[in-house]
């Protein structure tokens, strides 16, 4: 027997993995979709089973599966009485923006679910007609710049910035850009002068916008050498008095 | 008469107990040398065994265990045993009510409810007084309290509406981060603002208190005067429990051996009717024989009142029960059919449940119309002699599933339980940064028929043994042997070798009673 009409024209997405619960993934409780794939190859990422080729540190993950937004709804369902709303992450969830859409609109055309947000959570390395596509339907984009130094952007990443902080300023003017998020990683990207230019230049965008500060943390990134170093406490309070002297930006520290 | 000398020289002797606690354990061995309250051979034998347990409550109860006074009352009249008059001001209503917790009685001689203290004290507090003089004056009583009130089974309650009392309580709170007293936050969607619900999630962040209480499903229980005292402990206002008899669950199912079906038709009616028995009779050797409420103040000054009085029939061991039974019906699968991973096990643990509700609401209880002439149900917490048993109808120490799903298993359970259910969620330190995200779990919980929600972080200095907090630091001077302040940290102890509460990977425990022996 063939799936139903509706069924069969939503979109599947390739999916890493889900959590019911998560207090880091946007405002308030979030249920939070890990789609598979991703454009960058960072050197301090903690999700690598996302990026293809790279296995598991942990080995717990069960790889991806793919799924159809029914599915998903489903298990949104039973956490939605408990949650603000739904992020979807990585790997880079835009790589996937049509199945982002159909989840999205599906939310929000599910009488029980329509009142959940719907977050992204991006490298930022997608095109403005992509943004344009997915902001009707999308609540907030957390954005991470690696690092406001193209150079040191592609050792970090293997890619270039330009089209991160296109997104960041493209974002912020369809009112879409949450935060922006720095992870910093001692010795590659905490440098104070390079902190004050990106200050510099995201006050250029918005100098009130949400900024979090975020310390590389050792706990599933692979192996790298030289070993990767996370910065000390004092280092991130360090830059987020930088960035305070810049700009009166809703800073956070992590 | 030897063993009553030898236990009577053991406390004496206990260098990790202070000089009031030696006099209080004397004391409850004293009524030991009066004959118990007359029961039948089956009751006797299952007391014995421990399937059904009085909590050592000492064999002539001459208090009620459970007592909430009418503090409001008392503020609006004075008392005439203290010779109190009302008080005027905010420094008189203070000094009034710490004189009268000195003399509300319990089973542990501290009291285990300290008032709906915002409620109380709002309209003692003048327009001109600024946040920091109010918090100067809360934080003076509130050491009070935890250095003259040292258990940490006295409880207060605030909310459900917003105040200035109820914010300078969480701020003194989270400075002065005292383990007494506990404190719960009734919470009415409809009338407490997120906002003062976080400043609650923030104050477990430091202190783990408060708990949650779904306010509108207890006021269709218990009516508008209620409060939730010691720990989980549902009660009515000017009333109270006369005493807490329990059922363990495990016990009883290690003594079946047919299906989980003979155990609901057979089994079950003969265990409650046992645990009724034993209730009745210590209701009745309170009430008529040591006769309380002709004789004690509270009631001649109308603070409490015996019609709002019930007994609590408490339950626990529901786990071991419902595992033993999944085994029994061939449904175990080798140990993957257990309770909060199987939904038949799941089901099966709601009908047992239910099973009780319905034969405890079936069996008359006199002096309980505070209970409709029954007693109210309770999922109990544990004391620290229990072992190798869960409190109450919890999923097992360190076996919980996600949080998600422990929600989604637990909340069914609640609405059973009108005297108060102690489940205990722990979230990781993460929610810290985001408390947001603890409002939305709680809203949720409570929105899902939750009553009681507590949640403990993974690294606070405050362990929840079992309902009741103790400060990590003092659980390892007990063991090292010295006395500690709070009585409630004794029962900790025995609770943390008995049953390794502390190991658990991400949080912490549940609800608990009092130290027998
Ligand atoms: S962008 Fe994110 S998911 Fe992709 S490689 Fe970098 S850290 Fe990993």
């Amino acid at each position: 027997m063939s799936a139903p009409l509706a069924e069969r024209r939503t979109p599947s997405g390739l999916v890493a993995g889900t959590i019911a619960f998560s207090s880091v993934d946007g405002p308030g409780n979030r249920f939070v979709v890990f789609l598979q794939g991703c454009n960058f190859d960072c050197v301090a990422c903690h999700n690598p089973h996302t990026i293809p080729g790279r296995a598991a540190i942990d080995g717990d993950h069960q790889g991806p599966q793919r799924l159809r937004v029914p599915d998903l709804l489903h298990q949104i369902g039973r956490a939605a009485p408990f949650i603000r709303g739904i992020t979807v992450s990585g790997g880079e969830a835009t790589l996937q923006a049509g199945f982002v859409e159909a989840l999205f609109r599906a939310v929000k055309e599910d009488p029980a679910l329509a009142a959940l947000t719907c977050f992204i959570d991006s490298n930022g390395a997608a095109d403005p007609m992509t943004w344009d596509r997915l902001a009707p339907l999308t609540d907030g984009v957390m954005v991470d710049l690696k690092s406001f130094d193209p150079e040191i952007h592609h050792r970090l990443t293997g890619q270039g910035n330009a089209d991160v902080l296109a997104s960041i300023r493209h974002l912020h003017h369809l009112r879409r850009l949450h935060e922006v998020r720095l992870l910093l990683l001692a010795g590659w990207n905490d440098d104070p002068a390079l902190i004050r230019r990106t200050g510099e230049w995201l006050a250029t965008v918005d100098p009130t916008m949400r900024v979090k500060v975020i310390g590389f943390r050792l706990h599933g990134a692979r192996p790298h050498d030289p070993p990767l170093v996370e910065p000390t406490a004092g280092r991130l309070q360090e830059a987020a008095a930088i960035l305070r002297a810049t700009a009166p930006f809703d800073i956070a520290v992590i | 008469m030897q063993e009553l000398v030898e236990r009577a020289r053991t406390v004496v002797q206990d260098g990790a107990l202070g000089y009031d606690q030696k006099v209080r354990r004397l004391a409850a061995l004293a009524t030991e040398a009066i004959p118990y309250p007359t029961l039948s051979e089956d009751c006797r034998q299952a007391l014995d065994a421990r399937v059904i347990c009085d909590l050592y409550e000492g064999h002539a109860p001459y208090t009620a265990r459970y007592i909430l006074p009418d503090y409001d009352l008392a503020l609006r009249q004075g008392l005439r045993f203290l010779e109190l008059d009302p008080p005027q001001d905010l420094d008189d209503a203070l000094a009034f009510l710490q004189i009268m917790y000195a003399h509300v009685p319990s089973v542990t001689t501290y009291p285990v409810y300290l008032g709906d203290l915002d409620k109380l004290l709002e309209r003692f507090v003048p327009a001109d007084m600024t946040d920091e003089q109010l918090d100067r004056t809360l934080r003076r009583f509130w050491i009070g309290i935890d250095r003259m009130v040292p258990d940490a089974f006295a409880h207060l309650d605030v909310g459900p509406h917003d105040g200035r009392v109820v914010r300078s309580i969480f701020r003194v709170e989270r400075s002065l981060r005292q383990a007494v007293p506990n404190i719960t936050l009734k919470v009415d969607p409809a009338v407490t603002p997120d906002d003062l619900i976080e400043d609650g999630v923030r104050t477990v962040f430091e202190t783990g208190k408060p708990h949650f209480v779904n306010h509108p499903m207890m006021v269709a229980d218990h009516g508008e005067r209620y409060a939730a005292v010691s720990c989980y402990n549902s009660l009515k206002i000017g009333g109270g429990a006369h005493t807490l008899v329990r059922l363990n669950l495990k016990e009883a199912a290690l003594r079946h051996h047919g299906t989980s079906e003979e155990f609901m038709a057979a089994a079950l009616p003969h265990w409650v009717e046992l645990t009724a028995e034993l209730t009745e009779a210590r209701i009745r050797s309170l009430v008529e024989e040591q006769r309380f409420f002709e004789t004690h103040w509270l009631a001649n000054e109308g603070l409490i009142d015996l019609h709002r009085f019930s007994a609590m029939f408490g339950i626990f061991g529901l786990a071991e029960c419902v595992n033993r039974l999944m085994a029994l019906d061939g449904k175990d699968h080798g140990g993957a059919g257990r309770y909060g991973h199987d939904l038949d096990a799941d089901v099966l643990a709601m009908r047992v449940v239910e099973r009780v509700a319905e034969l405890v609401a079936a069996r008359p209880m006199p002096y309980c119309e505070g209970g409709q002439g029954r007693c109210y149900l309770h999922s109990q917490g544990g004391i620290d002699l229990d072992d190798h048993v869960t409190a109450g109808t919890r999923i097992p120490v360190g076996d919980e599933p996600d949080l998600l799903q422990h929600i989604t298993t637990c909340a069914p359970h609640h609405e059973h339980f009108a005297a108060g259910i102690s489940d205990i969620f722990h979230v990781d330190e993460t929610a810290v940064r985001n408390p947001g995200a603890m409002v939305d779990i709680i809203k949720g919980a409570l929105d899902q028929g939750m009553r009681d929600f507590t949640f403990n972080l993974a690294d606070n200095e405050f362990v929840r043994i079992t309902g009741y907090l103790v400060r990590k630091r003092d659980l390892a001077q007990i063991a090292g042997q010295h006395a500690v302040r709070h009585t409630s940290d004794q029962l900790a102890a025995g609770s943390e070798n008995a049953y390794h509460l502390t190991e658990r990977t991400v949080q912490r425990v549940g609800c608990h009673e009092r130290t027998p022996r």
